[in-house]
């Protein structure tokens, strides 16, 4: 039994560059969970008041109007189950845009997070990668949470209802890494995110059938909702929470779409890590 | 090996680097080898291309053209390798403000693989190291900027690299936390660390180069050790003569013959002799009167302005 503590050796430069390589992307996740830390009570308050206030509000009051009008049908569900899928949904996907603009400008440009482990065995790549994993875990929490709340609400009614979960995470990953992507790419923040904000994710938001079917749009603004991301994870999770019947090819339009547009971006994004960072 | 002197090999060598950006040559042929040990400079003034270099070195910038081999490694075709040998300090600290001081160190050592209990320890050695124990727990834009200094090259050695790169690593510090810094160098040194470092301070570069290279607009002006560099580019002492600003140009010409060389600056005149005292004299034998005079050794500025023409900072 040794008294002291031994010293302990750091492993070899070879063996850091091969777990770097095999696990670089796991490394900086670890960095930006850290860092989420700081601004915990915020991610707290929003993940926990945003379905509180979304739900109470749809609940008690829209959903009191709409129910009792005759003509209203919403997939044969009151309308607080209805819509909130979607608001599940939204969320996730305002979040992630978010999560996926400032924070990137600032690895770059304002607080330059990303020049440290850029001078680690890390590539640029798996900055990227472990970017995007972080805001997943933060998703993920928040969807979960979201999902709990709309439990108690009673606004599910199928028991495979918790695949909105995941469903709300690769939405809110659709929209947000091609986003991420471009967002690698900007030299200069000049408005650039709050007209995103303002013409990109709020159209989207009110358009994408988050609180009535796409269908009552007219038909020359329904385009918006098939390109958006929004619409397609709306769907699903009404798919998943309600049993909202859809053809199946339609189904396998929502999944592919939001998988290959989530994949497209990830793509995007390491390449344009990759390319600002080797300059 | 019988006998042999044991020669130490090279653990960086660069051969003609070139690296151009749009029509700037920001590094234009230069040459070098770091022996093991050794404390290799590069001085220049803004813009000669030192950080471009050294982000060569760490196959964080691609280069245009020519070789580089970081312990027998291509840094950019094997940067994880060639970086999990390195210590970084960049030329803008890059902390993350978010996180506490201690913990700053925890995540970085987190990227060379190192396990949650060596850098447990590992990062209260370097608290101390750094002289930042008591910080550990604060808030790092709490800190002042030669704290975040140290902190940052605390924060370089967390995976115990035997090459540390400095880039500027006292810029915009205090006299005071220059030395400590210079200290806490000086330990590494001692310690067989390899260190490279770009300066455009001349005291530093003589403080703590073993040996280093004059860059001037990416290409290497002179190379040496700093007693070398001044013994062939300068005399022994200097003398500095004001006599106004506006008379400096003037009294120049009279003074030929004084000393070896004159470099008239606009703020004053520069007579390079072997003797300063008697070359004021001989100044003053010739009824000339300078406001003020001062005779110090010769420095690395000195052979700047011979090699450039020009001030090393300006
Ligand atoms: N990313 C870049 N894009 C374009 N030009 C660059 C870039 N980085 C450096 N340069 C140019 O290359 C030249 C050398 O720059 P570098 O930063 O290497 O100089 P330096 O010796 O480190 O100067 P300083 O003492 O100011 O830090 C400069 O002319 C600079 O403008
Ligand atoms: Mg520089």
């Amino acid at each position: 039994m040794t008294e002291t503590q031994p010293r302990l050796q750091a492993h070899s430069p070879e063996a850091s560059a091969a777990k770097a390589r095999r696990w670089g992307s796991f490394y900086f996740m670890e960095h930006m969970l850290r860092s989420m830390r700081a601004y915990a009570v915020t991610i707290v308050v929003t993940s926990v008041g945003n379905p509180l206030l979304y739900l109470f509000s749809m609940g008690v009051g829209l959903a009191s109007i709409v129910d009792r009008s005759p003509s209203a049908h919403f997939a044969g569900v009151g309308y607080l189950a209805y819509a909130a899928p979607a608001l599940l949904v939204s969320s996730a996907v305002m979040t992630c845009a978010n999560e996926m603009m400032f924070p990137v400008m600032d690895g770059f440009k304002w607080r330059r997070v990303y020049y440290g482990p850029h001078v680690t065995p890390l590539v640029p790549g798996q900055l990227a990668a472990g970017h995007v994993m972080a805001v997943g875990v933060r998703l993920l929490v928040q969807c979960l949470v979201f999902f709990l709340i709309m439990l108690a609400f009673g606004a599910v009614r199928s028991p495979a209802s918790w695949l909105v979960v995941p469903i709300g995470v690769l939405a809110g990953m659709a929209f947000g890494t091609p986003l991420m992507a471009y967002a690698a790419r900007i030299e200069k923040e000049n408005f650039q995110f709050s007209m995103i904000q303002r013409f990109i994710v709020m159209p989207l938001f009110l358009f994408s059938g988050t609180f009535y079917p796409l269908e009552t749009m007219p038909p020359a603004m329904q385009w918006i909702g098939w390109i958006s991301p929004l619409w397609h994870g709306n769907q699903l999770g009404r798919l998943a929470t309600i049993g909202l019947m859809e053809p199946v090819w339609l189904v396998a339009v929502h999944v592919l779409y939001l998988v290959a547009l989530g994949l497209f971006g990830i793509g995007w994004a390491r390449r344009n890590y990759a390319r600002r960072m080797a300059a | 090996m019988a006998g042999a002197r044991t020669v130490r090999p090279p653990v960086i060598s660069a051969r003609n680097l070139v690296k151009t950006y749009g029509d700037v040559n920001a590094v234009d042929g230069i040459s070098f080898e770091v022996p093991a040990g050794e404390s290799f400079g590069l001085l220049g003034p803004n813009g000669a291309g030192k950080s471009t270099t050294m982000r060569m070195i760490g196959g964080v910038t691609q280069r245009t053209s020519g070789e580089l081999s970081i312990m027998g490694l291509d840094p950019e075709k094997q940067g994880p390798e060639v970086r999990a040998h390195l210590g970084v300090v960049p030329q803008q600290d890059n902390l993350d403000e978010e996180l506490r001081v201690r913990d700053n160190l925890i995540v970085y050592g987190r990227y060379f693989g190192l396990s949650h209990s060596y850098l447990a320890q590992r990062a209260d050695e370097l608290l101390d190291f750094a002289q930042l124990a008591e910080k550990a727990k604060a808030r790092v834009d709490s800190l002042s900027g030669g704290m975040k200094r140290r902190l940052t090259i605390a924060r370089s050695l967390i995976n115990d690299p035997r090459i540390l790169l400095l880039d500027e690593p006292t810029t915009g510090l205090d006299p005071q936390a220059r030395h400590v810094l210079w200290d806490r160098l000086f330990r590494l040194k001692e310690q067989g660390v390899t260190l490279v470092l770009t300066t455009h301070y001349m005291d530093e570069a003589e403080q703590l180069c073993d040996r280093l290279i004059v860059v001037d607009k990416g290409k290497i002006m002179a190379e040496g050790s700093p007693s070398a560099l001044i013994r062939e580019h300068s005399s022994r002492e200097v003398l500095e003569v004001r006599f106004g600003t506006d008379r400096n140009a003037a009294v120049a010409p009279q003074l030929d013959g004084v000393g070896e060389r004159i470099e008239v600056l606009p703020d004053r005149v520069l007579v390079y002799t072997d003797n300063g005292e008697a070359s004021l004299e001989q100044i003053r034998a010739r009824q000339l009167h300078p406001i003020t005079s001062l005779v110090r050794r010769a420095s690395l500025e000195d052979v700047f302005l011979r090699l450039t023409g020009r001030s090393l900072i300006d």
